[in-house]
């Protein structure tokens, strides 16, 4: 038998080239959403014309490899990146080669031989995207792996909070719920701590993972911790990831009767947020989904226009981040090379 | 009979010259020159004594350190059954180039060694293949299914060295309690792997503030202890000593260190990694740092050095646990459990804990010998002149990086590839033969 011999680029730790990619929002600097939030506003502006189709990344093909099941994330990103003009396509792990057992290494190095120039993937396992970035050529987004991150749902919050307070900093968010199953919870963490808000964790002991307030929130167990948040953001109950036998909770109606987000437990001004799907009447009542405090919808938009920022930022972007200043107005630079 | 299985031994003529020879059980600190015929030592002079007899080896040593060799306690050699990723010959040659004079390997392969005959298969290829000696552990339970206990007295009397479900615990109190009893006849150790798995259940990582910012599952710390605790407890009610294999946490320490105070007799090993890493590193989300145990905080870590230097935990153990690279080449939660770790342990251990004086060199070299001899009765290693030369020449200014020469292993899934360590093995002699030189 022969030797096993170690490439050079085996030896840990795998150093990623000068390529930028959405793996976390760890990675990202306050200056960098600021940016991104900034171009999102812009591309919003885009949108309300007529024609809302903007040449920006022609000739580019956005390709998203979706392991979980998505309608907001994966619908967002096809349509985020044919209104920039990219080319898409869009594989779905079942009815693929992975069905067949192929691996996310072989899988990437497929995808990888096409130059795709952005790559989204989604996977139930943390740190699928790494896998991508290391064996394609692309710009990797993560679209949420496992229970680790989702760092654009993280992006799409901000936004949609700015939007209705018109401010990020000295926020207070409430986040009820699952929040141990939960990379949007982790990510929105990170994200509001970035900019300056005030994060509470709300939900069953058994559902707050153990050290999680070193990430810079509080944590409680009752539900009356959500009395002066400015922001409820009702987490789902993902019952796809409760093991059998796991006792999380005794049931989805104890679940309800103490931490469900209800008429009753919130105050006028308050704004509610989930990220979908919602499983009416468990985590959030289904008048509160529908009143006019809920921001659920604004959510949905803002997860539009903040992919299509992504997509823009990462393709038209130096290797480093660039100061918010020293970034064109993407509407404007678009107008320039159309003139 | 014995508990170590190898080649049979046509013992080499070697004269070490000018080595510091350390011998941290016999207190031996001194530049020497030591000479090996027939396979033991047979003088140890002042240097520059002349003694070049016809035929012997002579290797120049000055500015080297000359120890007794290391014996791991704790290592996978995949054999039967995944022989792409291990077998006894590369694991053993892996294993003395990592200064190793003798290895025990665990039962957990497939099939599992819990009948004379696959055993006796074992001892047939390592007597045909093995670079140095090797012990084999049976399994405490047949097919380490936790259900019924193997024929631990045939097994004993076939070579078993000692008897582990490593991999898994013995759930059942009542079964355990029935392998302490039953080890009174073998008089071969017990070595356990403490995990409460309904508290462990599909952990990955320590459960602490990393875990629960990358949303790994948690394996708490008292997964381990609980287990820890009730294994001594059966331990001292049965009145028969035990081996813990692999510790990681603090309250595991703890127990261990109290359970000793009242008289059991129970032993203990860490692994180099556990040694030098904490969960810290698995931010890297780098399959490379995924083992079971897993990494802890570093509370964990101080304890297990502190415990390791004061003598708590006598042995120093690699676990060395080859995979195939197309399995550890997946997300972390995918990955199996394991590292490799024969072919760096003394280079990582001196680079993180003796070089900043945080561990004495002669003290990590009685944990890397003597300590885990005694674990499973043998003799311990020493340099004295008509003992069976088992040594070791390091080179303690030689810096290199791991993965830079290949592993004499056949896999690769080491914790350290890339890393810069200081310090390296430059010859080992095992059971008087010269088994590997560099």
């Amino acid at each position: 038998m022969g030797d096993i011999h170690l490439m050079r680029d085996e030896l840990r730790p795998p150093v990623d080239p000068p390529r930028r990619h959405l793996m976390s929002v760890a990675d990202l600097s306050r200056e960098d959403v600021e940016r991104l939030l900034g171009t999102a506003r812009s591309l919003a502006r885009s949108l309300e014309r007529e024609m809302k189709k903007l040449p920006t990344l022609r000739g580019r093909t956005v390709v998203s490899v979706f392991y979980e099941s998505s309608t907001r994330t994966s619908s967002s990103f096809e349509l985020a990146a044919k209104r920039l003009s990219a080319d898409t396509m869009s594989i779905k792990a079942s009815g693929s080669a992975v069905d067949k057992g192929e691996s996310l290494k072989d899988t990437a190095l497929t995808l990888g031989a096409y130059d795709p120039d952005v790559l989204v993937i989604r996977h139930p396992q943390i740190g699928a995207p790494q896998i991508m970035a290391r064996h394609t050529n692309a710009h990797v987004v993560n679209a949420g792996d496992g229970k680790h991150q989702h760092p654009t749902q993280a992006l799409l919050d901000l936004y949609a909070m700015r939007e209705a307070f018109g401010r990020l900093e000295g926020l207070h968010v409430a986040i009820v719920g699952d929040v141990l199953h939960s990379r949007v919870a982790r990510s929105l963490i990170q994200a509001l701590a970035l900019v300056g808000a005030r994060v509470t964790l709300v939900g069953p002991p058994t559902l707050i993972p153990r050290g999680i307030e070193c990430m810079g929130c509080s944590v409680s167990t009752t539900v009356d911790a959500i009395a002066d948040a400015d922001v409820v953001y009702a987490l789902r109950m993902q019952r796809e990831r409760m093991q059998e036998g796991a006792n999380y909770v005794p049931s989805l109606r104890e679940y309800t009767a103490l931490w469900g987000v209800t008429p009753d437990r919130l105050r006028r001004g308050q704004r509610v947020m989930h990220p979908g799907p919602m499983n009416r009447g468990v985590e959030i009542d289904p008048v509160v989904a529908d009143a006019e405090g809920s921001l659920i919808e604004t959510q949905v938009r803002a997860g539009l226009v903040v992919r299509m920022a992504v997509l823009y930022d990462l393709l038209t972007q130096g290797p480093t981040a660039v100061p918010t200043a020293a970034v064109k107005d993407p509407v404007a630079a678009v107008a320039e090379s159309v003139a | 009979m014995s508990v170590l299985h190898g080649p049979a031994a046509r013992g080499d003529d070697i004269v070490i010259r000018g080595a510091r020879v350390i011998d941290p059980a016999r207190n031996v600190d001194a530049t020497l020159d030591v000479v090996v015929e027939g396979g033991v030592i047979s003088r140890l002079d002042a240097p520059g004594a002349q003694h070049v007899a016809n035929g012997h080896r002579i290797i120049e040593a000055e500015g080297l350190v000359l120890a007794p060799a290391f014996v791991d306690p704790h290592v996978h050699l995949r054999a039967p059954g995944r022989e792409d990723e291990e077998t006894v010959a590369s694991g053993t040659m892996a294993a003395a180039a990592g200064g190793y004079c003798a290895v025990f390997a665990m039962p957990n392969t497939d099939p599992v060694v819990d009948s004379a005959a696959v055993l006796g298969a074992l001892i047939e290829t390592a007597r045909g293949e093995a670079a140095i000696p090797v012990g084999f552990l049976a399994a405490i339970s047949k097919g380490q299914l936790g259900a019924e206990l193997t024929e631990m007295g045939e097994l004993a009397d076939h070579g078993a060295a000692g008897f582990s479900d490593d991999g898994r615990p013995v759930a059942a109190a009542g079964l355990m309690r029935r392998a302490l009893q039953y080890s009174t006849l073998t008089g071969r150790p017990l070595a356990v792997h403490c995990e409460e798995l309904t508290l462990s259940r599909d952990g990955q990582v320590h459960e602490g503030a990393v875990a629960a910012e990358l949303g790994f599952a948690g394996y708490p710390s008292v997964a381990e202890s609980v287990m820890v605790e009730r294994d001594l407890a059966l331990a001292a009610y049965e009145g028969r000593p035990l081996h813990l294999l692999h510790l990681s946490a603090r309250e595991s320490v703890e127990a261990l260190r109290a359970a000793q105070a009242t008289g059991v007799v129970a032993t203990a090993e860490v692994t180099p990694h556990h040694l030098c890493l904490t969960d810290e590193a698995v931010r890297t989300l780098d399959p490379n740092v995924k083992m079971n145990p897993p990494l802890r905080g570093e509370e964990d870590r101080t304890a297990l050095v502190d415990a390791l230097r004061d003598g708590t935990i006598p042995a120093v153990a690699t676990d060395h646990a080859p995979h195939a690279r197309h399995e550890k080449e997946v997300p972390f939660e995918a990955a199996p459990f394991g590292v490799t770790g024969l072919e760096t342990s003394f280079a990582s251990l001196f680079t993180h804990l003796v070089r900043p004086g945080v561990v004495p060199l002669t003290t990590l070299l009685e944990r890397m010998s003597a300590g885990p001899a005694r674990v499973y009765g043998l003799e311990p290693p020493r340099i004295a002149v008509g003992a069976s030369a088992n040594v070791v020449l390091l080179d303690t200014e030689s810096e290199w990086r791991v993965g830079e020469e290949p592993f004499r292993s056949r896999s690769a899934n080491s914790w350290l590839l890339g890393e810069k360590l200081r310090g390296r093995v430059r010859l080992t002699v095992a059971d008087g033969r010269l088994a590997f030189e560099r």
